[in-house]
């Protein structure tokens, strides 16, 4: 009975806020970049093939730098190596989104796996763990100091989380108030607007798409620095579409995106808790719970996932 | 203007029969170019990359032809083609609408798993072919049902398509597992997998390559007339151009999305029923071979069109036939074919772009690429 297990005890609760924000992290950070570039009205689809080098890169660097931080910079080079296809290709010269995001993703997936095998295929080396920065009293709290499966505590989280979080706040004041988040939006809402005013889309776009690429990158450097412990073939297990998902349900409101990535991140560690707590709940249905819970929500409400009208296409100065 | 101006005018504009036949000589060498230079260059990237990565190219490549064409393993790459071609076929469809159904992975593992729930059961208490039609529209069903959501947000409230068939893709795939290891498990096994189908499809008299093929070829030709001689697929056609003209066609929108998303699912069940009475077996948990991902590349060097598709189904069923021993031969992981296909879906866009700035009589270099290295986010000027 559910009733006599662990599941009503405050450290099995911590524990799931937790490990929703461990797998929740490397979500936020890419979401966070797809958010920049729907805005700037570039949909990108090879996010999932971004995740993935910046994971292995981040992993690479890591292994070899010794340093979670050599990590995270590998990671964020390789995602902007990556986006770069796209800038070129879709920005620069107005190629299809998806047909070009499908090939990064699917270039992704080859050369990391590829690079893998070859390199480390015999000895799959591990991570040591990452250091944690308490927050000064807060983590004194004496219940949400605690985590049932050695999951980094709720106020000891590694350093890049709470950069993380700052980054989406940081990101909803320039969104909202700042020239920067205009001409972001209006590159996606109405570009020849945006070009009348002296502003080049073409340039608004790149550095949208180049900073996804940087975030995407991130994400798939904590996964595999923080998350896995290591780089696996296909490690991110879809996580770049998710983010794609979770951009779109959050309308490109970064907080929306943190709050998003949080859910699916608790439904992505839950089963594993669940199990600890000695409940067998299957991994599929809770994994698929958060899928399932937003398409009832859209049939029941029907409500349009707002997206910029220019998204997906591509800026051609004086085309139409 | 008068029927007969409008006469006259077709009479002028269409060119004498020598010229006709030059101008489509032409365009399908034309055509030719934009699709088998890309493949070239992905290949010959491919190759450099091999180079980089220490190994052989030539080998390799080699390696890929002897073991996906000669001595009789071009049948095993024909049995290869019957998922893919059928794959090919639904997206086809869905594509000709400029809708994107990226939820097949969901709609294919669902049908496989029913095909091999369902299966081995059915397979021996009825005729086999009955059980085989049974299973394949049980298959189709599924994969039907699985685009309905999507296909019916998408045409009553505009609901992005993307987003909607890749979150029911992640659902169909968790309920897959479930159902294999709850209600379809094999009891004889400890291991997650269902039971091995006893009887598999026929094989084409002759060959080792089952009649699932036969089957895709059938609906690539079925697909093929609908979408060019039908006005069904001219309004398929129209509604991919321009939703807005073809509302004013008075054309019944909301009935041919969902139409169009149906026959796309069912096309991919019916490659999941091909896939697993003809090849696999059985299903075991965590069995996703995502062949839509590295299908979607060849539909689109084919232009969309169901015919077309075949020589490159054919061709990247060599290669992953192929590809499988050759990358283990070169010590490689076979992801490395991934590669090859991101490559040449890369190059695609390229050339095509190439070719259509050509028929624009532009310059190559776009305003973009030098606009762009303009400051970031310039304000607006002084005036």
């Amino acid at each position: 009975m559910i009733v006599a297990s662990q599941v009503w005890t405050q450290v099995f609760w911590t524990s799931v806020i937790a490990g929703g924000l461990l797998a929740g992290v490397p979500l936020m950070f890419t979401a966070l970049g797809e958010a920049i570039s729907e805005r700037a009205g570039v949909l990108n689809i090879g996010l999932e093939g971004m995740m993935l080098v910046g994971a292995y890169a981040g992993f690479l660097g890591a292994y070899y730098g010794h340093s979670m931080w050599v990590g995270y910079a590998g990671g964020i080079a390789a995602g902007v190596l990556a986006s770069c296809f796209m800038v070129v290709l879709c920005v620069w010269l107005g190629l299809d989104q998806i047909v070009v995001g499908i090939a990064i993703t699917l270039a992704g997936e080859g050369i990391t796996s590829v690079l893998y095998q070859s390199q480390f295929s015999s000895t799959q080396p591990r991570l040591g763990r990452i250091t944690t920065d308490p927050i000064p009293l807060l983590d004194r709290i004496p219940v949400l100091g605690k985590t049932l499966n050695g999951e980094f505590p709720l106020f000891s989280q590694p350093l890049i989380v709470y950069l993380g979080l700052g980054l989406a706040v940081v990101l909803a004041w320039l969104f909202r108030s700042s020239n920067i988040g205009l001409n972001l939006r209006a590159a996606g809402e109405k570009p020849e607007a945006l070009d009348a005013a002296g502003v080049s889309v073409v340039a608004t776009r790149s550095y949208a798409v180049l900073a996804t690429g940087a975030l995407a990158g991130l994400g798939g450097a904590y996964l595999a620095i923080a998350g896995t412990g290591g780089f696996q073939d296909f490690v991110t297990q879809g996580q770049g579409y998710m983010a794609i998902v979770i951009a779109m349900l959050a309308r490109g409101r970064p907080l929306g995106v943190v709050v998003f990535s949080l859910m699916f991140g608790i439904a992505l560690s839950l089963s594993g808790l669940l199990q600890i707590a000695g409940i067998n709940l299957s991994p599929e249905v809770v994994h698929m719970l958060p899928f399932a819970g937003i398409i009832a929500a859209l049939m029941l409400f029907a409500r349009r996932a707002y997206l910029p009208p220019a998204l997906a296409l591509p800026y051609v100065r004086g085309a139409r | 203007m008068s029927t007969e101006t409008a006469t006259r005018e077709t009479a002028l504009a269409a060119p004498r029969p020598g010229r006709t036949r030059t101008a489509r000589a032409g365009r399908t060498l034309d055509a030719l170019i934009r699709s088998i230079v890309p493949v070239a260059l992905a290949l010959a990237a491919g190759a450099l990359l091999l180079l980089a990565l220490g190994r052989h190219p030539i080998k390799f490549y080699g390696d890929i032809w002897a073991n996906g064409i000669e001595n009789g393993s071009w049948q095993d790459s024909a049995v290869r083609m019957a998922p893919f071609l059928l794959i090919a076929a639904g997206l086809t469809v869905i594509f000709r609408a400029n809708i994107w159904n990226l939820g097949y992975n969901g709609q294919f593992l669902l049908g496989a798993a029913l095909v091999s729930g369902y299966g081995p059961r059915l397979v021996d208490d009825v005729p086999l072919a009955l059980a085989m039609v049974v299973l394949f529209l049980l298959a189709g069903a599924v994969g039907a049902l699985w685009t309905v959501i999507p296909a019916v947000l998408k045409a009553r409230y505009g609901t992005n398509e993307i987003i909607t068939t890749l979150m029911m893709s992640f659902i169909g795939i968790d309920l897959a597992s479930i159902l294999i290891k709850g209600p379809f498990h094999d009891s004889t096994t400890p291991l997650p997998q269902t039971a091995v189908l006893s009887k598999m499809l026929p094989n084409i008299p002759g060959t080792r390559i089952h009649v699932g093929l036969l089957v895709a070829f059938g609906a690539i030709l079925v697909v093929h007339y609908m979408l060019t001689r039908t006005s069904w697929g001219l309004r398929l056609q129209i509604m991919g151009a321009n939703p807005r003209a073809a509302r004013h066609f008075g054309i019944d929108l909301t009935r041919l999305i969902i139409v169009a998303f149906l026959v796309s699912g069912f096309m991919v069940g019916l490659a999941a029923a091909a896939d697993i009475l003809g090849l696999q077996g059985y299903i075991r948990t965590g069995w996703n071979p995502a062949y839509g991902d590295t299908i979607i590349p060849f539909v689109f060097l084919a232009r969309l069109n169901a015919l077309a598709v075949v020589p490159f189904i054919a061709f990247f069923s060599v290669v992953s036939t192929g590809g499988d021993l050759a990358a283990a031969n070169a010590n490689l992981s076979t992801n490395f074919l991934l590669v090859l296909v991101g490559l040449i879906l890369l190059f695609m866009t390229v050339i095509e772009y190439l070719g259509r700035r050509r028929e624009l009589g532009a310059s190559y270099l776009t305003p973009g690429l030098r606009q762009a290295l303009r400051g970031p986010l310039v304000r607006r000027r002084q005036s």
